[in-house]
């Protein structure tokens, strides 16, 4: 399942970062007289109300969405292992102050906050960025920012088993300081969850994305990212159903595939086995 | 029990504190002053400007701010919202009742759903039965739940016509008739609310299952020649359960989240509706009450998870 899933998230990635290059219809090019026609050999995958073309919105959308996705990940993933890491190596009160944090933010209600901040911040970075820049850095930045608490607390896990490990002792006795420790001893041998729970970040952060969009507060209208296809779409469910089932199938695909990624990872990486 | 309640609600109150106090931070560092309009206002003098700036304390250092503005929340002073013409507090006592009936009756039917088919996959690990399971699982936590309430949207309403797209508050009939027509209108908002947070905890019950089958007291449990009924029920469900009610807790943030998203499409009257339409309206003492109002219920929610996790595991409220 794993592997057949590395395939079509290949496949996925490849179809959005070259399609664009094969399939050269422009995205916000408007004829009206193919306003709402469904899939056919022109337009492989129908168009809008607009009369703009499904396919090459959708690929051109799919990259952001992806690049949200993998963006958000790396967010995510560094400031966890940045705060597990020192949760982990420093004992007392900096534990668990951080620890309270992180179970703080475990208890947010993220959608809210998330809405919430994109309102407040959302045309101060525009003015700063621009429109596209400022919208995806806000994105990214926010929806990194409630993602990170399972990472700390992987590897603040990791990092207590294995200070207490030989191996480690062996080089704090041969004199290595705090720092070459945690960088060459601990850190790499704590990564494999961390790997597990960044990829099904992954997905979190395309849900997460499609989300804002759908609810048509994430990117603006003429940036088709697969959630804002379904917003604009939602009002036509009747005349077109083909609009919406495209980029749904799109988002759930790729979500699909990261999560059995995982779930093969994590097997993979825990050879434990219940029979 | 009582000690171990009072202990829990301790310590929700700094939780709670700390999420008002983030929320208020990020209130304050947003870009855009209140009276911003005031100074580009030409008839407005400079000294009236500065009394009002006084006044409401706008320049005083920000710990004071929050405590006052924590304070007003306290007293029930909510503001008022600038769209709807009415008290904050009012506004979101309307619509709390409808989001915690979609929500609580979601949570019901993902339990429902969710323990039989999580204890009988792991009776039976790596059986037919489990990987249809485990399958449905995945796709169930992999559809986002916009997708499939358009999809629901599309087949039972627009292509088959059963069933209203649309959520209201008023129906006209009484009686049954009304409380037919209240839950043919809710079927599908929970239908994918619920159906959505079954898949992740069939997981969960199926592991924590797994955990406990094989353990000595159940297989003791079978010696004693107890019913094979009563061992699952008695024996192995009730200390499983006690690792899903900390996730089923760990889930209320993503719970919530995704009631806004299903009041959004079937258009419910419920608190996520409201804060979308405050937010598209720039409704900002709206959004801040909504937002803390969800904090809230993830907090209470929480605080229930912890009790009933007392009572399943009655070592933990003893300590």
């Amino acid at each position: 399942m794993a592997v057949a899933s590395v395939a079509i998230l290949a496949l996925l990635t490849a179809a959005v970062l070259f399609g664009p290059l094969a399939w050269r219809m422009p995205i916000n090019e408007i004829d009206f007289t193919a306003r709402l026609s469904s899939p056919s050999w022109e337009h492989p995958f129908g168009t809008d109300d607009l009369g703009q073309d499904l396919l090459a919105r959708m690929l051109y959308g799919g990259r952001i969405s992806l690049a949200v996705g993998f963006a958000a990940m790396a967010v995510a993933i560094i400031v966890g292992t940045l705060i597990g890491a020192i949760s982990g190596i420093s004992r007392g009160s900096v534990d668990a102050v951080l620890m309270w944090i992180t179970d703080l933010f475990l208890a947010l209600p993220q959608l809210p906050l998330l809405l919430l901040v994109i309102y407040l911040f959302r045309d101060f970075l525009k003015n700063l960025v621009g429109a596209e820049g400022g919208v995806f850095i806000l994105i990214v930045l926010v929806i990194g920012a409630f993602r990170w608490m399972p990472v700390a607390r992987l590897v603040r896990a990791q990092f207590l088993s294995l200070r207490e490990k030989e191996f480690v002792e062996a080089a704090r006795a041969l004199g290595a300081t705090t720092p070459r420790l945690v960088m060459r001893h601990i850190l790499p041998n704590s990564l494999g969850p961390v790997i597990v729970a960044g990829t099904i970040d992954v997905a979190a952060a395309i849900i997460a994305e499609s989300t804002l969009s759908f609810l048509g507060l994430g990117f603006p209208p003429d940036i088709p990212t697969w959630g804002r296809l379904l917003f604009d779409a939602k009002d036509y469910l009747d005349i077109a159903p083909h609009w919406a089932l495209f980029a749904g199938a799109a988002i759930f695909l790729t979500v699909l595939a990261i999560n059995f990624i995982g779930d093969g990872l994590r097997d993979a990486l825990d050879p434990r086995k219940v029979m | 029990m009582g000690k171990y309640i009072l202990r829990r609600l301790l310590i929700a109150l700094p939780s709670l504190l700390g999420i008002s106090l983030i929320l208020f931070v990020l209130l304050a560092l947003a870009p855009g002053d209140p009276f911003g309009e005031l100074a580009t206002n030409s008839n407005i003098p400079p000294e009236v400007r500065a009394a009002l700036r006084v006044k409401f304390g706008i320049d005083d250092p920000i710990l004071i701010r929050y405590l006052r503005w924590l304070a007003a929340m306290l007293q029930g002073d909510w503001g008022f919202s600038f769209a709807s013409r009415i008290d904050v507090d009012k506004l979101i006592l309307q619509r709390v009742p409808t989001t915690l009936f979609v929500v609580g009756s979601s949570q019901l039917l993902a339990l429902v759903v969710a323990l039989p088919v999580g204890v009988y996959a792991a009776m039976r690990p790596y059986s037919i039965f489990d990987q249809i399971a485990n399958t449905f699982a995945f796709i169930g936590f992999s559809l986002p739940t916009f997708f499939t309430g358009l999809l629901l949207i599309l087949i039972f309403s627009i292509n088959l016509g059963w069933l209203p797209f649309v959520y209201r508050a008023d129906i006209a009939a009484t009686g049954w008739q009304w409380a037919f027509e209240y839950f043919k209108q809710a079927i599908m908002p929970i239908t994918v609310l619920g159906l959505f947070q079954a898949a992740s905890y069939t997981r969960y019950v199926r592991s924590a299952v797994l955990d406990v089958i094989r353990l000595d007291y159940v297989t003791t449990a079978r010696s004693k020649g107890l019913d094979e009924s009563k061992v699952v029920i008695k024996h192995v469900v009730r200390n499983a359960l006690i690792p899903v009610v900390t996730l089923v807790a760990l889930q209320m943030p993503a719970v919530f989240g995704g009631a806004i998203i299903t009041e959004q499409i079937f258009r419910i009257p419920g608190i996520g509706s409201l804060l979308i339409a405050a937010i598209l309206a720039n409704d900002t003492p709206v959004i801040m009450a909504v937002t803390f109002v969800f904090a809230c219920l993830v907090v209470i929610f929480n605080l229930l998870a912890d009790i009933i996790y007392g009572w399943l595991d009655p070592r933990i409220s003893y300590r």
